[in-house]
């Protein structure tokens, strides 16, 4: 692989994260290393309960690792933008106003940052919507909101944290191909946690797949599946197997 | 052939106000056998699955269980809702437990049900932990076990595993198709997912866009267990997802 010749973004070096309760020690994280280079697709893939997402608040810097440095050798004031797992839009504020939430903390003029949200409104396809409340919109709908507002502050890195979890199989399907029209038109360094192997596989350049609690690196795959992928394409299918047996069971 | 049939659909057709969700839906679901009902998003399936337990009433047609108006006080109906629903302020063990406690069971069939039931969802480390000490998925194993330990003789499911991951999903799958055919109960299983609806039923009943009527009946002949990388399992699935996709 080229990876020598790529920027690297984010350098995770051994990060662990333990818990400490009254009697017991809970290790979430143990031993992460993992490079992640410029306008890749990377997705985190691991079973339920596995950590990931502590792994990515720790990117994000919402939890302090204890073990390990999380650097970022392009740029030491690397942003990035974040799309939760459920979806965080505030109610009392429009598809608009919280679009543009971001750059209005930033100090960003009023023109300016109504441009740059109705360019990210249109772009994940909710034109018409911009006046609209969430309460008025379906769960995809808001899940786009989510995702105009990460990217509306023009982060460097985009770190989404199962954001399709909670849609039902087939809007997932329609986000997926969504969020890939989305990266391919303002390309990004995404990083993407799920649950959902055929999920990882049709949208990653690379699945880092982690083992169940505490998560370690167990495998990173490179799938050689040109896009858009299918997923009932019999290789599509062969991957998907072969991470699925690669799999922890988290009972 | 009519002794078989455990439930009877017929002409079900329900409106909200001017809203037309289900129209003139009509079949058989036979003892013992495991459908899955699958549609569009949006398309009425939930509406439809709450019909079936009589907890809002419909606008025209009738729904018959062993010949009789289905009558959750006469007909022991599980329920397994998409949003778990496990009682905050019990445990896990209490929660499953719930339901023989209301049917004032004996002290000892409870026993014996909730740490089968237990035992099998592999819960035993949370037996005593709280809702809000779980996950979303394992919330969702606690009621998936209430309904269970109730031993229904019809069990209802509203997408219960929408949440978990593959390997969760495949194996609690299993448990289901392991269980259903240890009971013998009759099961309708609502689901978004069409590879699950491949894997799981004898018969996938495929609904329409709202208003929802029945557009297909495809019966599943695969042996199990199933493989979703097999050339008839993938047949089958794209042939489901050919009348339903709409994204």
């Amino acid at each position: 692989m080229d990876n020598k010749e790529r920027k690297v973004m984010l350098r995770l070096e051994n990060i662990a994260k333990s818990f400490y309760a009254r009697h017991e020690v809970f290790d979430a994280v143990s031993d992460v290393s993992i490079d992640v280079y410029e306008n890749e697709f990377l997705t985190i893939l691991g079973p339920g309960q596995c950590g990931k997402s502590v792994l990515l608040n720790i990117i994000a810097g919402l939890e302090k690792p204890t073990k390990g440095t999380v650097d970022f050798p392009a740029s030491s004031d690397t942003t990035m933008g974040f799309v939760f797992q459920k979806t965080a839009v505030f109610p009392w504020k429009t598809v608009m106003e919280n679009v543009e939430l971001g750059l209005q903390i930033k100090g960003t003029n009023k023109k300016e940052r109504r441009e740059k949200a109705q360019y990210l409104i249109e772009l994940v396809g909710l034109k018409g919507f911009e006046n609209a409340y969430p309460y008025q919109l379906s769960g995809g709908m808001k899940q786009r909101v989510g995702i105009a507002r990460a990217y509306c502050v023009n982060p460097d890195i985009l770190l989404m944290d199962e954001p399709f979890g909670a849609l039902d199989a087939q809007t997932r399907y329609q986000m997926e191909e969504e969020v890939l029209r989305i990266w391919q038109a303002e390309k990004r360094t995404v990083i993407f946690v799920t649950n959902n192997i055929e999920e990882a596989l049709f949208l990653g350049d690379r699945i880092v797949l982690l083992s169940a609690c505490p998560a370690k690196v167990k495998e990173i795959y490179i799938p050689r599946l040109e896009r858009p992928r299918n997923n009932i394409d019999p290789d599509f299918l062969a991957l998907r197997e072969e991470i699925e047996a690669n799999t922890d069971l988290a009972l | 052939m009519s002794n078989d049939v455990k439930v009877s659909v017929r002409n079900l057709t329900k409106c909200f106000g001017d809203l037309k969700v289900l129209d003139n839906i009509s079949f058989d679901i036979k003892k013992g056998e495991f459908i899955c009902v699958v549609g569009p998003t949006g398309c009425g399936k939930t509406t439809f699955l709450n019909l079936l337990t009589r907890l809002i009433p419909q606008t025209s047609g009738e729904i018959l269980i062993d010949g009789e108006p289905a009558d959750p006080k006469k007909h022991n109906i599980s329920f397994v809702f998409q949003e778990p629903s496990a009682f905050s302020w019990l445990t896990t063990q209490e929660n499953i437990e719930y339901g023989l406690r209301i049917k004032k069971m004996p002290e000892e069939y409870i026993k014996q049900q909730s740490d089968k039931v237990i035992s099998l969802l592999g819960l035993d480390r949370f037996r005593n932990a709280y809702p809000h000490e779980m996950s979303v998925s394992m919330e969702q194993r606690v009621v998936i076990g209430r309904a269970f330990a109730m031993n229904p003789d019809l069990l209802l499911m509203d997408e219960p595993y929408g949440q978990m991951d593959i390997k969760m999903r495949f194996f609690l799958e299993d448990e289901v198709i392991k269980l259903w055919k240890a009971t013998g109960a009759t099961v309708l299983f609502i689901t978004h997912n069409l590879e699950e609806a491949v894997y799981l039923a004898e018969r996938v009943l495929v609904l329409s866009a709202k208003p929802a009527t029945i557009k297909a009946q495809v019966p599943i002949n695969i042996e199990r267990p199933r493989k979703v990388s097999d050339p008839a399992f993938i047949e089958v699935r794209k042939q489901i997802t050919d009348m339903i996709k709409w994204w």
